[in-house]
Order: C-alpha cells, then structure tokens, then sequence
C-alpha cells in the first residue's frame, strides 16, 4: 500500500524490509485491517503524513526473521502485534502506558511509535503490506494462541482494546448509565465492553443507519440516529431524568460530524484540529462529576470544546492511545470464554491489491462497510 | 422517553471486570520507584541512523528506534526542516508540515512521471468501487465536475472576447 496524497492511495511493489536493530524481527503479513483512524491520514488530515508511506497499524502474520537480541519469539511463529511501538523499558512502558512510549517516536513527544501513521508517530511503514519491520519484537508482539480464530487476533491489535480501555477509563459502576459516541468498529466494542464492567444501560450515537441496526444487535444496546434527534444532549438528559449520562465516550475523533460549524471549521477550512463534535456532546451530556472517556483520535493543534462546562461540572477526562500490550492478556480470555467475539465486526475481505478501492469503501461508507480486512498475496505462502 | 430493559443474563460476562481490583482501573495510577526522575531508565540500545531523522526539539536525543522510509527530500523536506525548528506546542511546527504534506503530494506525481508511470488518479481514488456501489453518486459527481468545467470555460471564453474587444 502507497500513499500518494489525499484520497489517493495505491498498491506498488516496495524493498522488501530490513532488520535495523538487534531488537527488529521481520514479519510476513496474513492479515491488516484498515481502522477508522487510518481515515484521518487517508484523509489528508495528520501532519507529515509524507507520500510513499504505507499506513496499516492491526495486523497479524509470520515471523520470518529475527534480529540477534531477539528472545521471545522465533522464525515461524503466529504472532499479533500491538499497534504501539514500545520499548518496555522507558519510564512510561514500566507504568502499563505502552501507548506513550518515550523510545520510539524521534519525531514527536506526545505520541510513542505506532505503526504506519505517518512521521508524526515515528515514520514506521505499516503492515498493509506483504512484509513490514517490527521493532522491539520482545515486547509488543505476542504468539496467537493456537485455539484463536486469526480473524480475531488480527483485531485484538488496535479495535479490541481501544474500545475497551474506552470503558475502562470511564471507570464504570455497576448500573450507571454510559454513552457511546460513535458506532464505528471502536464504539461498537466500547459499547459491547461497557456491560463487562457492569453498565446499567448503553446507549449509541451515531447516524449511519446501518451501524446503528449492527450495534443494537452485537452489544445488546439502545442505538439513536441523531440525524433524527433535534438536540442530542437534549435527548441525553430527557432519557436520564434531566441527570446527564454517569459515564460518556467519545469514539469518533477528528471527523465527527453533526455541527456545521465544528465541519466547516474543522474539516473544510482546517482551523482547528478536526471537527470535536463527538467530544463537545460527550462533555455536555455528562452529569454533574461523571466521566468523559476520549479514544477518538484527534490532531496536534487545538479543537473548540466547552472547557468551561468541564470546570463548571466538575468532569474527569481520561483519555489515552489505547496500552494493548497491558490489556492482551485479558482480552484474550474474554475472547476464549465467548464473551467476546470481535470477528461478527468483519464485513468486507479485500485483496491488499484492491487497497485503493477498499479504502474508498470504507471512507465513504459503501456497501454496508464496517470493518475491512486486507489480504496480501503472500498470505497463504 | 422509552428505555430499552436489557436482561443481565442475556449478556455474557455482565459486570465480571466491575471489580477494579481485578483489572488496573487507569494505566495513569500505576505509580512507580522511577516517577519524576527524569530519564534516568537504561535505554535499549540505539538503531543507527542511516538516513535524515527529523528530531523533535523536545527530546535531548534521538529515540532508540525509528521508522526510515520516505527521509526529507525536495522542497517539501526544506519545510519539514524548518517546522522542526519549532516546539510540537507551536503553529510553526504544525503549520508548515501540513504544507509540506500538500508540496509533497505534487513532488510525488512528478516523481511518478520521471519514473515512467503515469498515476492512474481514477483507480487511486477507488473510482471503480464507487461506480460499482454508488453509481448514482459518481453520476452526480460527473455531473458537477463538467457544470463546473463547463462554467470556468465559459467564463474564460467570455473573459478572451472582452480582451480582444478592448484590444
């Protein structure tokens, strides 16, 4: 997968890469999804975002080769791996915060490395690609269980544990009341996390029709177009007895839309960092002390939000690129126990040299898309 | 308002992670010896830098590892250079790659044409998958692109015969 520009992407034949340090391993991709945060670069909208990238931070594959200090895995192992880069031995990573690692983004302090997502998260190529560089290959990648559907692993990566650190920031009590922002793939699995910390009641926002319908069926629900809704805080605070929801999640990030002015500003004109519609509801819907949890992925400038009401209402925000590494193990048993089954989220399989129609699919909410997996040609060698 | 009643035993796994002894709340509580000493932890060893690195002038040094494809060039690496004169806190960071990045995007297409390999913008911008799941769009697009082409034409034809006029 190349990136050529807003839009505009292709597949091209790259180098085959390298081991550049002792702790690299090389692995053959079988599997990649395109996430909703690859949008925001598709999109145009992430600084040094440079032409020739290949995006791609949720895959899955074999490991083909290993760098000398490499322990933990070996040629030939079924590995899923973190969308974070993280060196395990920083400050951060000793804290559980392997989504801010301080030892692999040069470009940027604010973000640790992830995977193809431009040079302001490290300048990694991405695994939509037949083989791509894995550094620090002993701490982030972990050997799929045998027993795990590979549909599965290859969205324990990214989606999985977004959504539900989304939750698990929310710090949610049993009964409260949470809203998902959003019913894209993350909202979709914070929805579904949110009952396993015991949510009284869950309620969507989002205003395509046909990713209402799924996460009313897959998380068990309540799911409302706000295209139809007059005022949605409104309605949020109608439906909590004029309280405010306990807890609310913002999980569309910088192309929310529902306010001409935050799109027009945000999007169109790019004044502010995207448009923070989702997160602006979030705050406002909340009650007096609750919780709004961010995963939507935003800019590095700023965004118009009602910083007032956060004081006035005495919220807590928590928000965090999501520490998969530090979740793995948990995810993992909820998958083999059935309590979760993240591959119902699967709706389109597309060939990795289809890559530009697949992004323009999922971009523009064709066919029913929901979540898109990439097959490379070599995936079956 | 309706309120939709869930029955608890229809979802597998309700409240099992409520116990926040069982799972760590929020990463941020997770408190360690090493809080607030600075970079004091033993760094894993350092990837050489074969190519331009462009550094953040809020680290003292380069991360141990780093991504190396597409290294500054042309004149859209002349303005990454310059933005990175500026703290990530600042406009004149941010700013200047976003243009960049669009300098970059026509870099690119001259790049393709000195290659030999005319981009096929069409197949780029997933054109067959819209044609295939949204012809009615697409139509609609056609339709506004050549209104809009159609207008420019008009207006510089227009433009043309009051040149020659007042010639």
């Amino acid at each position: 997968m190349n990136y050529r520009g807003p839009y505009r992407v292709r597949a091209d034949q790259k180098a085959m890469p390298e081991i550049q340090h002792p702790g690299d391993a090389i692995v053959r991709v079988t599997r990649s999804c395109i996430c909703g945060s690859d949008l925001h670069l598709y999109h145009g909208l992430v600084p040094d975002t440079r032409v020739g990238t290949t995006f791609g931070h949720e895959f899955i594959g074999v490991v083909e080769e290993i760098g000398s200090d490499v322990q933990n895995l070996k040629v030939g192992d079924n590995v899923l791996v973190p969308f974070n880069i993280a060196c395990g031995k920083c400050v951060f990573c000793q804290q559980g915060l392997y989504g801010n690692c301080h030892e692999s983004n040069p470009q940027a302090t604010a973000v640790g490395g992830i995977f193809g997502y431009s040079h302001t998260a490290g300048g990694f190529d991405g695994g939509q690609a037949e083989y791509v560089r894995v550094p620090f290959a002993d701490v982030g990648p972990t050997v799929i269980p045998d027993d795990m559907d590979h549909d599965n692993a290859v969205l324990l990566t990214d989606v999985v544990p977004t959504g539900y650190q989304a939750a698990e920031m929310g710090a949610i009590k049993p009964g409260d009341t949470v809203v998902v922002f959003g019913a894209g793939p993350v909202g979709i699995m914070a929805a579904k996390s949110a009952w396993l910390f015991g949510a009284g009641r869950v309620i969507v926002i989002d205003h395509i029709e046909y990713r209402l319908e799924f996460v009313k069926r897959f998380a068990q629900c309540e799911a409302y177009n706000f295209r139809s809704l007059e005022d949605v805080v409104l309605f949020i605070k109608k439906t909590t007895d004029y309280i405010g929801a306990d807890v609310c999640i913002d999980a569309v990030g910088c192309e929310a839309a529902g306010s001409a002015m935050q799109t027009i500003t945000g999007r169109k004109l790019m004044l502010q960092a995207g448009s923070a519609t989702a997160l602006h509801w979030a705050i406002n819907s909340v009650k007096k002390g609750g919780v709004v949890s961010i995963v939507g992925v935003y800019g590095p400038t700023d965004n118009l939000v009602p910083i007032g009401n956060v004081v006035n209402k005495g919220i807590t925000i928590r928000a965090n690129q999501a520490s998969v590494k530090r979740l793995l193990p948990r995810l993992i048993e909820h998958v083999r126990e059935g309590r979760l089954n993240p591959k119902e989220i699967i709706t389109h399989r597309v060939p990795l040299e289809e890559v530009s129609d697949a992004y323009h699919i999922f971009s523009a909410k064709l066919d029913n898309c929901i979540k898109t997996i990439l097959i490379p040609p070599s995936a079956n060698k | 308002m309706e309120k939709r009643d869930f029955e608890r035993k229809d979802i597998i796994g309700w409240g099992i992670d409520a116990n926040p002894l069982d799972v760590p709340a929020y990463p941020m509580k997770q408190r360690n010896e090493n809080d607030n000493k600075g970079m004091i932890w033993e760094r894993p060893k350092q990837q050489p830098d074969k190519v331009e690195i462009l550094t953040s002038n809020e680290r003292p040094t380069i991360t141990a590892v780093f991504g190396t494809p597409n290294p500054p060039s042309g004149l859209s690496g002349k303005i990454r250079r310059y933005a990175f004169q500026f703290s990530e806190s600042s406009y004149g960071h941010w700013l200047p790659l976003l243009l960049a990045d669009r300098v970059n995007m026509i870099e690119g297409v001259v790049d393709d044409i000195k290659r030999g390999h005319f981009p096929n913008i069409f197949s780029e911008l997933g054109g067959k998958s819209e044609l295939k799941h949204n012809p009615k769009g697409f139509a609609r697009k056609v339709l506004v692109g050549l209104a809009i082409t159609a207008a420019i034409v008009m207006v510089c034809k227009r433009d043309s015969k009051h040149g020659e006029d007042e010639y």
